[in-house]
């Protein structure tokens, strides 16, 4: 660890050397460097785009690591990856899809488009928006470098109790996944305040709670559980450290402790975590479906209503991951209808969306493919989630390929496909490019078909008997067959996934320039400039009912009406304290996980501090874009 | 509204004048949410491990409850003297803002000391956070408990620190308003500790 350091270190003297030496002006050319402007970035609609890229990055590597895990599966008695790796290989790709790609990504929207749909110039809190980005990225950096330094978690993404002890686990693999975990959960719960502070404080004049866009809705909503869902996360992150770093006797029996209290807190987090990835979906596949129905969205304080009861539920139903643990008929039976009960308020969206659909002016642009392909797929997905809730078929069921089969169609079949989507509707509000609609579909095509190719056959697979997480199967009993079309199905995600990245490279060399609003939208965010400018609208506009910007087009009008005079806006300034917290938090979690010596986890909270004292005592108000300046952005977006 | 149309009024609500202020107040409302599911998770923690003993001693021998009630009527009081720098400082009286929120200080540290105490003297009597369960539950929870008045007695006093140098402004009345509202939440969390540990484990 110690080299490690020293490493670091000299190589920052080298680059500081071979720029002239850290005299003032080397100072002054980093600071004016584009690369700092992106570190210290507190703008939302920069955040938004590291969320997402980065939360892209990530999705690629638990692809690779999905990949893998099918490789091994592909013919029976394989050796490709067995035992600890695969063990290994199981547990990151969860644990990466969830926390570090499915979650970031969509912040990474939210964050650029929430407080545009609302009207606002910013999020609440810009300098607590960029440090929860940063946590993110440390905590997720700390996890993945467990493949190099001293190997992977490999407990399952549950990281289950007494697996996750140090006698089942001795290496540091669970000690990155709990650090890890724990930094990346600290950011994610300061986006999420972030997010609901924005939206009950600075909605422009006239957008009342219920002219609220659906995506913002269900942003608000999300957030909500964030709040209440993560803390519990930390706790049994803590506890677990405890165990396993200093001795604790939380989940040991030999000593009194409990496995099943970390079945509790870990599903009492784990079960709203799949409403967190899903709600959000939810609202996107609701802007992109009404706008290229172009229709309002159906039954949309029927849908406000359907999110906010998912939302509740999603707290009461945490123990149908626990059926088979021994609670008793009453628990069971009592969880098995609150779980049965969300089918209501979820069937209610998905007829609304039809209903939508129904009688529109239908444009099959690359998102709105991904959103109608959704339907299907997340109301498949839905039903073995009902079949699931039965606990005496959940005996039968659990720990099966079936149940993968079942997670994998919510949570691709809902999420990533909503994440396309949304990438695709609202790319040129991010880059103020179009990505290329014929390679769009190309990658719609693929990926959906090689989506179902993989998961249809597992619910097979698993009603046959095959187990989840176990490395290989007998050859001779009928698994071969749908194992090998599974791994070939993977094949077809990989590719459309290839062409949406050579999308992306393409764009940004040579895309069509996209004009403010390229779909004829609805909402807020297309009345702004693509890209927006640094304060979103120069005056904010005033809002006089639901699809905001639909309504003012219909009435003949190009723009939103301001609602009050044009005048200075005031701006935040940059900072690099975020990414200096972050970086503490990040030498901290490494100290911990060099057992033994935790000297250099004292050097990181240490660091942690003196930035909180720094920020504390920092009085920096911002700045002022003058009336000129603004006259002079904006006089060039209409030309 | 723009800051610079906002002034400090005698007697109003200083904290919630400016958006930024408004902004603080909720998002730290929110906040206190999230520590209260932390805190339940705790205590859900600590009820279904605490019988979990190994042979150690339980709390019935181990609590003393005078100790205890003489640590609870430091930090409820504690409560009361911010209450008073509150008002103080919405009657724009640094002098006796900084003065109530000194006493503030001085009591929460009484407490940690005690709480200190308390623990070097049942470690003593075999009650460590290695020894059982129960042992690792209840430094969990008084613990985090412990840690959050650390924290509120570091963070009010740069606060003090920064009242005395810059007075009582509008950028200064949010974050002396949320320091408060934290104070009280750690001691709700105090009354419940006080009864769901202390008194539930006198009877048994």
């Amino acid at each position: 660890m110690g080299t490690l350091i020293v490493l670091v270190v000299l190589a920052l003297f080298l680059i500081a050397i071979f720029n002239g030496g850290y005299n003032r002006t080397f100072l002054e050319r980093v600071k004016n460097s584009t690369v700092w402007d992106w570190l210290t970035t507190v703008d939302h609609k920069k955040i938004g785009i590291l969320y997402f890229l980065s939360g892209f990055v990530f999705f690629i590597i638990g692809g690779i690591e999905a990949l893998l895990i099918r490789l091994q599966l592909i013919v029976p008695h394989n050796d490709l990856f067995v035992g600890d790796t695969f063990n290994e290989l199981i547990t990151m790709h969860g644990t990466t899809m969830i926390f570090l790609a499915a979650m970031p990504m969509i912040f990474g929207l939210m964050n650029v488009v929430i407080p545009l749909q609302i009207g606002a110039r910013d999020v609440a809190f810009p300098f607590l928006n960029a440090l929860g980005f940063w946590l993110f990225t440390a905590g997720g950096l700390l996890l993945n470098l467990s493949w190099i330094f001293g190997g992977a978690p490999d407990a399952g993404w549950t990281s289950y109790t007494q697996l996750a002890l140090n006698e089942y686990s001795p290496g540091p693999g669970i000690d990155y996944y709990v650090l890890g975990l724990q930094i990346s959960g600290i950011g994610t719960l300061i986006g999420a305040l972030n997010f609901m502070v924005t939206i009950v404080n600075m909605r422009t004049p006239g957008m009342t709670f219920l002219r609220m866009p659906m995506f913002t809705w269900t942003t608000f909503v999300t957030s909500g559980l964030i709040l209440f869902a993560f803390p519990a996360l930390t706790v049994g992150l803590l506890l677990l450290m405890f165990d396993r770093l200093f001795g604790a006797n939380f989940f040991d029996h030999a000593m009194g402790g409990s496995a099943v209290l970390w079945q509790h807190l870990f599903w009492i987090f784990g079960h709203p975590e799949v409403y967190i990835v899903i709600l959000p979906a939810f609202g996107i596949m609701s802007e992109v479906i009404s706008t290229f129905s172009k229709k309002r969205l159906f039954g949309y304080e029927s849908m406000v209503i359907a999110t906010t009861v998912i939302g509740f539920l999603g707290f009461m139903v945490w123990v149908h991951h626990m059926f088979t643990v021994g609670l008793g008929p009453v628990a069971n039976s009592v969880f098995a209808v609150a779980t049965m009960s969300i089918a209501v308020p979820t069937g209610v969206k998905v007829f609304n969306w039809l209903f939508t659909m129904w009688g529109g002016e239908l444009r099959f642009t690359t998102a709105m493919l991904f959103a109608v392909g959704f339907i299907p797929t997340f109301v498949m997905g839905g039903m073995t989630g009902v079949m699931l809730a039965l606990p005496p078929a959940d005996f039968q069921f659990q720990d099966s390929y079936f149940v993968v089969a079942h997670f994998h169609y919510v949570l691709i079949g809902g999420t990533v496909m909503a994440l396309f989507a949304g990438s695709y509707y609202w790319w040129p509000k991010m880059f103020g490019k179009l990505l290329d609609e014929k390679l769009g579909k190309i990658h719609f095509w693929f990926f959906f078909i090689g989506f179902h190719l993989t998961f249809f056959p597992q619910h097979f697979l698993g009603l046959f008997g095959m187990p989840r997480r176990v490395f290989t199967y007998q050859s001779g009993v009928n698994l071969e067959t749908l194992n090998l079309i599974s791994t070939i199905g993977v094949f077809g995600m990989v590719i459309g996934t290839l062409a949406f990245m050579f999308n992306v490279v393409k764009t940004f060399k040579k895309g069509v320039q996209a004009s403010s609003d390229p779909w004829n939208g609805r909402t807020l965010e297309w009345a702004c400039a693509s890209p927006p400018a640094p304060y979103n609208f120069a005056q904010l506009p005033k809002v006089r009912g639901y699809d905001a910007f639909w309504l003012e087009k219909e009435a003949g009008n190009k723009e939103m009406q301001p609602a009050e005079p044009l005048a200075p806006i005031h701006m935040p300034s940059n900072s690099h304290i975020p990414i200096l917290m972050a970086i503490g938090f990040f030498v901290a979690g490494f100290g911990f996980i060099a057992r033994g010596d935790f000297s250099m986890a004292i050097l990181g909270l240490v660091m942690v501090f003196i930035t909180m004292f720094m920020r504390s005592f920092d009085r920096d108000p911002g700045y002022y874009i003058p009336v000129e300046e603004i006259e002079r952005t904006e006089k060039g977006v209409k030309s | 509204m723009a800051a610079h149309d906002v002034k400090l009024t005698p007697g109003g609500h200083n904290e919630t004048a400016t958006l930024d202020g408004k902004n603080k107040v909720l998002g730290f409302w929110l906040f206190l949410g999230a520590e209260t599911v932390l805190f339940a998770c705790l205590f859900g923690s600590y009820l279904a491990l605490r019988h979990q003993t190994m042979g150690g001693p339980t709390g019935q021998e181990l609590f003393d409850m005078k100790l205890v009630a003489l640590a609870t009527a430091l930090l409820l009081t504690s409560s009361l003297t911010s209450v008073l720098a509150m008002v103080a400082m919405n009657r724009l009286q640094k002098k006796q803002t900084v003065f109530w929120l000194v006493v503030t200080v001085l009591l929460g540290l009484g407490f940690l000391v005690l709480e200190i105490y308390e623990f070097i003297h049942y470690v003593h009597l075999g009650h460590t956070f290695m020894s059982s369960a129960f042992g690792s539950s209840f430094y969990a929870l008084v613990g985090t408990h412990g840690a959050h008045v650390t924290f509120g007695i570091v963070w009010i006093s740069t606060l003090i620190f920064q009242t005395v140098r810059r007075g009582i402004t509008l950028e200064m009345a949010p974050k002396l308003f949320v320091a408060s509202l934290y104070w009280h939440f750690i001691d709700v969390v105090w009354v419940f500790i006080f009864t769901l540990v202390y008194l539930l484990g006198k009877v048994g």
